[in-house]
Formats: C-alpha cells, sequence, structure tokens
C-alpha cells in the first residue's frame, strides 16, 4: 500500500512538472536508473574501470565502445553513444586514429547525421584496409541513405566476397530498389534469404524488414504484412522494424493494431510519433493531445541542444498532428538537404500538397523521376501535385 | 478504497509518457545581479547515478532518501566541473539547497548556488566540464539573465569555455515599457477613471466670465496639475521604500476620495477649492500607483528612468481621457442630459465608489 501510494505521489509530480519541488517523502521513488546487479551492467562497469586504469588499451577501448554503441541500439537510447565515445576519447580528435577507432568514430558520426566527416573516416580506412568489409557496408549505407546510389552500389559491390552472400544481397537489393529496379532486387533478395535460413538473425531480421518495406512501396500490404511478422517474431523489440510495421498499419487504418504494437514503447520518439498517431486516427482525442504536448517537449529539448536528427519525424509531427504545413515543409525541405530515404521523400510531398506548394515539391519530384523511385504513395502524391489539387 | 486507488493510479500513468531517451543534457540557469550570480543547475540525476553513484542498494530504484543523503558529493562533483569567473576574476562559489525538477527524459536534481565576484559582473566567464569525460556528447545549456534580458549558450567539450558579455537592456526601450505600464494602468483602473470624470464634469459649468472653453481648459488643467503633482510626489516616495502605507489603507481612502469626488458635485463640498482636494487625494492615489510599479518589480540600475517613465504614462493616460471628455462635455454643458449626467452619474459613482470602500476597509466581497 505504501509502495502505492509513493508511486501515486510520483505520478503526481511528475505530472506537474512546472518548478523545483522536495518530495513528499524519503522513501519515494524519483528515478529509475539501470539495475547494478544486472549482469550486463556489471559488465560494463567492469569495462569501465579497467578503461580507466589503462585509458590508453586500445583492444579494451574499442571492446566498450562497440558493445556501448550495440546498446545504444538496441535500447534505441543515445546516452550509450556518448558512452562509446567517451572510451575512445585518447584517439577521438587525433586526425588520422587507428583503424579501429576511426571506424568507430565513422559510426557514431553517422548516427549524428555528422555524414561528411564519417565518410572521410571510411574512405581513410578502406584505402588502408580494403578488405574491411563492415567499412563497405557503413559507406554503403550512408552513401544510400544521402542517395549517392553509385557510389553505394559500387560499395556494395566490394562488399562480395568479404562477406556472406546474404549480406551482399541486402546491400545491393536495397539500392537497386531506389533505382527502378524494384521488383527484380525483391525477388533475388527474397530468393537469397529463403536459401539462407541458417543466417544469423540480426541479418534475416535486416533483410526481411527491407524485403517488408519493398513489398509495401509496391503497394502489396499482404506481402508486406507477413514478413513484418516473421522479423518481429526473431526481434520484437527492434524499434526500427516496429516503427516500420506502424507505418504500414496506419496506412491501413488500423490504429487499435499500433497501439498494441507500440504498448510500452513511448520513450523512442519516433515510435511515440506513430502512437500519436494511431490516437487521432482512432479518434482518442485526449490521450493524443498528450502524446503531442510530450512530443513537442521533447522536440524543443533537442531544438534547445541544436540537434537536428530528427527533423524527418518533427516534420511529420507538424504536419499531421499540428496540421502546420509551412513549419512541416520547412522542416521537411531541411531534412531533404542531409537524407533522401523513401520516407524523407513521402514527407516533403506531402508537406508541399498540404502546403499548396508545388514550386517547393520540384526537386523532389525531379528526383523521383531521375532515379526511377517506385513507391505508390510518392507516385499518388506526385500525381496530386501535377494536378494541382 | 484500494480499488478506487489502484484505478486512480493507471488512470494517472497511463496518461504519463515515459521519459524519452535523449542524449545527456544539463540546465544551467544564472541570474547576475551586481557581483552576484545566482544559479540553478539541474542535472539528469541519471547521469549523477553513472558518475559518481546514486543508487545505494543497487535495485535500480532511486529514493529521495538515497539521493539526498548524496547532496553534498553531488554539489562537490557538480561545482568542481564549472568555473564562473568575472572580468578576469574566477567568483566563489557556494552550494545551496537541492530540490528535484523533470525534464523531459526524467527527474533531475535542481542544485541552487551563488556565486561571489570581486566585483559588479560585466563580463562573465564560464567554464564546463561536467561529464566531459564520461559522455563528451553531453551539452550544458546556459539561461543567463540580467536585468530582465536573457542570453543563452551551448556549451559541450569543443566549447568547454566561454565568455558572455552582459546585454545591458536598452534604456529606451525600458523607458517605453514604463510609459506603456502607466498608461495602461490608468486605462485598467477604474476607480482612477471614475475620480477624475468626477472631477471634470464641473469643469464646463463655471460662472461668466470663465463660462466658455477657455475658461473650462484653464480649471482642468489646475486640477489635473494638482492632482498629478500630488500623485508623483507620493509615488515616488513609495517606490523609493521611503514611505510605505498598508495597501488597504491606501485602496479604502482611494474609493473614499471618489465618494467624496462625486458627492461634491451634488453637494458642493469644496467650493472653489477643487485643485487643492485634487492635490490632497492625488497624495492618495500616487501610493495607489506605486503599489503597480513595485510590482512590476523596479530594476536596480534604473530606478530613475522607470518611475519618470511610469510618472508619464500615467499622465499621458489621464491627458486622453480629459482630451477626450473636455470638448464632448462642453458642447453638452447646456442640456438637460449633461445636467442629468452630473446629478444622477455622480450618485451612481458615488454608489459604485462607497461599495468599493466597504469591500476594501471590511475586506467583504459584496458585487
Amino acid at each position: 500500500m505504501h509502495k502505492l501510494i509513493f508511486a501515486l505521489a510520483c505520478c503526481i509530480a511528475a505530472l506537474a512538472q512546472a518548478a523545483p519541488y522536495i518530495p513528499a517523502s524519503g522513501g519515494q521513488v524519483v528515478e529509475t536508473v539501470p539495475r547494478r546487479g544486472d549482469p550486463l551492467q556489471q559488465e560494463l562497469r567492469r569495462l569501465r574501470s579497467q578503461l580507466k586504469a589503462t585509458p590508453n588499451n586500445l583492444a579494451l577501448a574499442t571492446t566498450a565502445a562497440r558493445r556501448f554503441i550495440a546498446l545504444g541500439r538496441s535500447e534505441t537510447d543515445p546516452r550509450y553513444l556518448g558512452y562509446a565515445q567517451a572510451a575512445l576519447a585518447p584517439w577521438w580528435t587525433q586526425a588520422t586514429p587507428p583503424a579501429e577507432v576511426r571506424l568507430l568514430r565513422a559510426t557514431l558520426l553517422q548516427s549524428t547525421h555528422h555524414f561528411a566527416p564519417a565518410l572521410a573516416d571510411l574512405k581513410a580506412v578502406l584505402a588502408a584496409d580494403p578488405r574491411n568489409a563492415q567499412a563497405w557496408l557503413t559507406q554503403a549505407t550512408v552513401q544510400s541513405v544521402q542517395g549517392d546510389y553509385t557510389a553505394a552500389t559500387a560499395s556494395c559491390a566490394r562488399v562480395s566476397g568479404l562477406s556472406v552472400e546474404l549480406v551482399t544481397i541486402s546491400c545491393i537489393a536495397n539500392i537497386g530498389a531506389m533505382t527502378g529496379k524494384a521488383e527484380r532486387s525483391e525477388q533475388l533478395l527474397d530468393l537469397t534469404l529463403t536459401r539462407n535460413a541458417n543466417a544469423p538473425v540480426e541479418l534475416k531480421v535486416w533483410a526481411l524488414t527491407l524485403l517488408a518495406e519493398m513489398a509495401q512501396r509496391r503497394g502489396d500490404g499482404a506481402a508486406a504484412e507477413a514478413r513484418f511478422h516473421l522479423a518481429l517474431e526473431l526481434d520484437p523489440r527492434d524499434s526500427y522494424l516496429q516503427g516500420a510495421y506502424a507505418d504500414l498499419l496506419l496506412e491501413q487504418s488500423r490504429s487499435a493494431d499500433v497501439l498494441t504494437l507500440l504498448r510500452g514503447q513511448d520513450r523512442i520518439d519516433a515510435l511515440l510519433l506513430r502512437r500519436a498517431l494511431a490516437l487521432q486516427q482512432s479518434g482518442q482525442r485526449n490521450a493524443m493531445q498528450a502524446d503531442v504536448k510530450e512530443l513537442a517537449a521533447r522536440f524543443d529539448a533537442a531544438a534547445q541542444r541544436g540537434d537536428t536528427v530528427h527533423q524527418r519525424e518533427q516534420a511529420r509531427f507538424e504536419l499531421l498532428l499540428r496540421g502546420d504545413a509551412v513549419s512541416a515543409l520547412a522542416l521537411a525541405r531541411k531534412n531533404w538537404a542531409v537524407q533522401k530515404e523513401t520516407a524523407d521523400i513521402r514527407i516533403y510531398l506531402q508537406a508541399a500538397l498540404q502546403a499548396r506548394d508545388a514550386g517547393a515539391a520540384k526537386p523532389v519530384m525531379e528526383w523521383v523521376a531521375a532515379h526511377g523511385t517506385e513507391d505508390v504513395v510518392a507516385a499518388r502524391l506526385v500525381r496530386r501535385i501535377q494536378a494541382g489539387i | 478504497m484500494m480499488r478506487r486507488l489502484v484505478f486512480v493510479l493507471l488512470l494517472c500513468c497511463a496518461a504519463l509518457p515515459a521519459q524519452a531517451h535523449k542524449p545527456s543534457d544539463s540546465y544551467l540557469s544564472l541570474d547576475v545581479q551586481d557581483q552576484r550570480i545566482s544559479g540553478q543547475w539541474d542535472i539528469a540525476l541519471r547521469d549523477l547515478d553513472y558518475a559518481i553513484g546514486l543508487d545505494q542498494d543497487g535495485d535500480g530504484q532511486l529514493t529521495w532518501d538515497e539521493i539526498r543523503a548524496r547532496h553534498a558529493a553531488i554539489a562537490a562533483y557538480a561545482l568542481e566541473h564549472l568555473r564562473i569567473a568575472a572580468d578576469g576574476a574566477a567568483c566563489r562559489i557556494t552550494p545551496g539547497a537541492q530540490m528535484i525538477d523533470h525534464h523531459t527524459d526524467g527527474a533531475y536534481t535542481a542544485l541552487r548556488f551563488d556565486a561571489m565576484c570581486a566585483a559588479p559582473v560585466t563580463m562573465v566567464e564560464i567554464g564546463y566540464r561536467l561529464f566531459a569525460d564520461l559522455d563528451p556528447q553531453h551539452k550544458g545549456l546556459l539561461r543567463l539573465t540580467h536585468s530582465g534580458v536573457t542570453s543563452t549558450a551551448i556549451f559541450d567539450p569543443a566549447h568547454a569555455q566561454q565568455r558572455l558579455s552582459l546585454a545591458t537592456p536598452d534604456k529606451l526601450q525600458q523607458f517605453a515599457a514604463y510609459v506603456k505600464d502607466g498608461v495602461w494602468h490608468i486605462w485598467i483602473g477604474y476607480d482612477h477613471i471614475l475620480f477624475l470624470l468626477s472631477l471634470l464634469l464641473p469643469a464646463v459649468l463655471l460662472a461668466a466670465p470663465a463660462n466658455n472653453l477657455r475658461g473650462a481648459f484653464i480649471d482642468v488643467l489646475k486640477v489635473v496639475t494638482a492632482f498629478t503633482l500630488a500623485h508623483s510626489l507620493t509615488l515616488s516616495l513609495a517606490s523609493l521604500s521611503l514611505v510605505s502605507l498598508p495597501s488597504r489603507l491606501v485602496e479604502s481612502a482611494i474609493a473614499a476620495s471618489v465618494v467624496l469626488a462625486a458627492v461634491n458635485n451634488i453637494y458642493p463640498l469644496f467650493r472653489g477649492r477643487r485643485p487643492w482636494a485634487a492635490f490632497g487625494f492625488g497624495l492618495i492615489h500616487g501610493f495607489g500607483f506605486a503599489s503597480v510599479l513595485i510590482d512590476l518589480g523596479l530594476p536596480q540600475g534604473a530606478l530613475l528612468s522607470s518611475l519618470l517613465g511610469f510618472n508619464l504614462g500615467v499622465e499621458i493616460g489621464q491627458l486622453c481621457i480629459v482630451a477626450a471628455f473636455l470638448p464632448l462635455a462642453y458642447v453638452l454643458r447646456t442640456t438637460r442630459f449633461y445636467r442629468g449626467l452630473l446629478t444622477a452619474g455622480s450618485s451612481l459613482i458615488a454608489l459604485v465608489a462607497v461599495i468599493w470602500f466597504a469591500e476594501r476597509a471590511f475586506d467583504m466581497q459584496i458585487y
């Protein structure tokens, strides 16, 4: 009973959020932190203390950094990326750090959308070691996000022979699907996945997610759904996967399924955004308003520290949840200067359409035409903009 | 009861989004007054737990007792990583109380502190190294205020040292703001408006040979000038904290002055001495204006200019009323309507003011 009252008091305190306060009682739980007894936390603690004693131990530092990056990904928690950077501190500002540090530095830099320095690091790593499959793969990813498909294809080609078949084909097919070869790319990847049933789980999840998105882009909701399901069975906690599947469900107006899928995942901005959209779709105004308020606070907090990593999500937030097409278009335009994935195309065109600014949509429509982007939603938006609706 | 409580709890937590995953930030607010800088530093408890350990029993649940027990360690750790210097000399920082605050990613300790600098501060130099060794992506978000002007800065390991010259408020803008406040106060101050109107009503009804617009104007000028002189005097005295009267007494006296001014229009109390009466009442109204001005918060550096600005604003507000009233009253002065206004209107004003007086003097709610 006591615990319950404390929890209640805690909730009320958190809801108020107005001014600094003194908790009502000493036993009140104010914050939750990682449990010290947790085996993973124990291991991280051990790594940290070893690293503190020998900060220049390269093997130890890169191991720690890799662990933190993996944890940051699985938890979708950027604080771990900061810890990873801290482990690499002795080399971080060096012009030419050791290759393994450089690769990790590139990974961390691209996670905060610092694509140019990330590519510079990858280029240097590959110049010294052309057989570094991970570096080629990371480079292909960055190039593809930026829309440099020729370079990305070349990077993927270099992966073949250095890594397993499924990695190579996933890499190639992902680019192919963006450059007018969607059908063949999807078939190739599907076939490769079937042939590699024993591939590691994370690889299979990656391939299945790509396949599901490809099916979604050509308007085959059933195939997309089946693949999302298979992927989620393998890794139900992958937040990118959850977000992608939620988008499909939102397209199909299945808001109840979105709410079930995303339960307890509102820590992650991208997933909270999708929950708010689902609440909007199902007409739950009050719950939606609470999420909108929370999202606004989070975007404000990011803006205060000068972050621009979530501009795509923020554009979606402004357009769909706040109905502010002008702000959404401004954000989508800034986002477009940095990344050019299908989701970036969609939000840009949608914002331009809603803002009735066909001129603003021109560069993206030209892009779609030039690269043969195959996406039913983008195609529909282009048609509507051209028709002036 | 228990089930009901559980229900309430579920409802309340359902509405409460989980704490966001975001990069680490701290929020540093500094307010500079002369040579003293008062600060509040919000630092995430999660970051502090990672840095110095707060969770004593390791159960992942940080209780207020566990945090409170580490206040000294938190203050020492945080202030070790902050350097504040003013005009080249380091300021001495003393930690104060700590409370809990919330940001989008969870609970923070709100550490209060004071920094004493050697001389009045014109340029602050801040060295910020909090968590630089643990999380280089951590940022310190600074909000610096001085005389109501705010400036901001972002600290990270690449920008750990920053100099901020204190933005001095735009003098003219500040003066204009006080003029506006003065005008606004007259506009929303019904008691002042009614008082003024009561004094003005008879101004157009002078006996010959002054029974013309010029005579009326001179009469109004005398009344308004006397009132202004008086209220400027007490307003200044009260704003400078040289004289202070209980607000209940002042507010009641203002209501009483409205009653007297209105009654005077029905039954002459002051005869030809209306300017003198205006002066006497002006003394009281000045205290009323002063309470508004004090509520607005007087900037230490610009006391005189703000006083002048507010007075000017009050004056402009009054003149606007006079300018709108006098020509109209002069044209209407021979009509039965105006005679009626003088008696019935004044009676109404007196009645309203009596109610105000009762409310203010006896602290009760009538209307």
